[in-house]
């Protein structure tokens, strides 16, 4: 296809796309009113649930089905990238130089190490009464663990953090999610529904499947994320082209 | 009040947006998206979706720039492969 051909394509394309998005535009109710009719059942779904986080009831309570299929796009990214980034034949790999890291910049880290990790651990835990979850805690615990790579150098992190652990942890966490929702179908109701027993509103215990499945997402993301930035980190530090300086021409271009 | 915030938010939104398609600098689109992530988290905070706001601050202005960043150190580590001609693309 040629150049213009393409472009007239495309200006089709937007238009009948502007002037459908316009049209939907307009029939939208007005910004920031007062009548939710979705949010007021999920409020009331979420309080008759003892789950003071309605998003989190939303989650996984009643489109805890959505959360799995979510849960599974991250798990089946994250093996894509293992198995993309993986060590070839033609590649080998080096122990990185131990790195030069400015006092104040290794202070910083080490300080903000602790906090950031029991910040993620927090979020994680009271995914069923505060904002947040596992999906949020689980991001910022893994990427907590990475400030001992700016405090100290790759060797340092690596030596702290067992792959093939982070590895099995995301595996675990995914098939916790489908056993807690297997677990329902054998207590006699449908598959992921909430049949365990509710507890007190507002208090860590409360919300019923919702705690095991947010735990189970809370796995999942940090030990998905730990591996998807190891196989990145091991690629930027550790694995290069077995014959460097001699042939790399063809592959080099294909990855600029 | 909350108005005054949300504008504020969204312009900061596309003007961090705008800052990021146009510079061509892989590195330093790593840290206008970062501030972008910033930007959404904050414009999230004031619509009152904290849920939201939690992970745009954590995926996006921390774990996205981090892996671009790695992504750059690595194509640019191969020797013989000069940065300008990554730039010239």
């Amino acid at each position: 296809m040629t150049a213009r051909g393409r472009l007239w394509l495309f200006l089709v394309g937007a238009a009948a796309f502007a002037m459908v998005f316009v049209t939907a535009c307009f029939s939208l109710p007005p910004f920031g009113s007062v009548h939710h009719p979705y949010g007021e059942r999920a409020v009331r779904a979420a309080l008759s649930h003892h789950t003071a986080n309605v998003i989190a009831s939303v989650n996984f309570d009643l489109r805890a089905l959505d959360t799995l299929g979510e849960e599974t796009i991250l798990f089946a990214a994250v093996l894509g990238t293992v198995v993309l980034l993986r060590q070839t034949a033609d590649e080998q790999r080096t122990r990185p130089e131990p790195a030069v890291v400015r006092p104040r910049v290794r202070w910083f880290a080490l300080a903000m190490l602790p906090f950031a990790m029991l910040i993620g651990l927090y979020v994680i835990a009271h995914g069923q009464i505060s904002p947040g979850g596992g999906f949020q805690g689980g991001v910022v615990t893994a990427t907590a663990l990475h400030l001992l790579y700016l405090a100290a150098d790759y060797r340092a992190l690596e030596r702290v953090r067992p792959v093939p652990l982070y590895e099995i942890g995301d595996a675990a966490g995914e098939a916790a999610y489908v056993v807690t929702g297997l677990g329902a179908l054998l207590a006699g109701s449908a598959f992921l529904a909430n049949v365990l027993p509710l507890g007190t509103f507002a208090t860590l215990s409360s919300g019923g499947t919702v705690i095991l499945l947010n735990a189970a997402v809370g796995i999942e993301v940090t030990s998905g994320i730990v591996v998807l930035l190891a196989r990145f980190l091991d690629q930027a530090v550790e694995i290069g082209h077995a014959d460097d300086g001699n042939d790399h021409g063809n592959d080099g271009k294909e990855r600029v | 009040m909350t108005d005054v915030l949300i504008v504020v938010a969204l312009l900061l939104v596309a003007g961090a947006a705008t800052a990021a398609v146009l510079n061509r600098d892989p590195v330093r689109q790593a840290l206008v998206l970062s501030f972008l992530g910033l930007a959404l988290a904050l414009l999230f905070t004031f619509l009152q979706a904290p849920d939201v706001a939690l992970s745009q601050l954590a995926v996006g202005s921390a774990v996205t720039p981090l892996m671009i960043l790695l992504t750059v150190r690595k194509v640019r580590r191969r020797p013989g492969d000069s940065t300008d001609k990554g730039r010239e693309r």
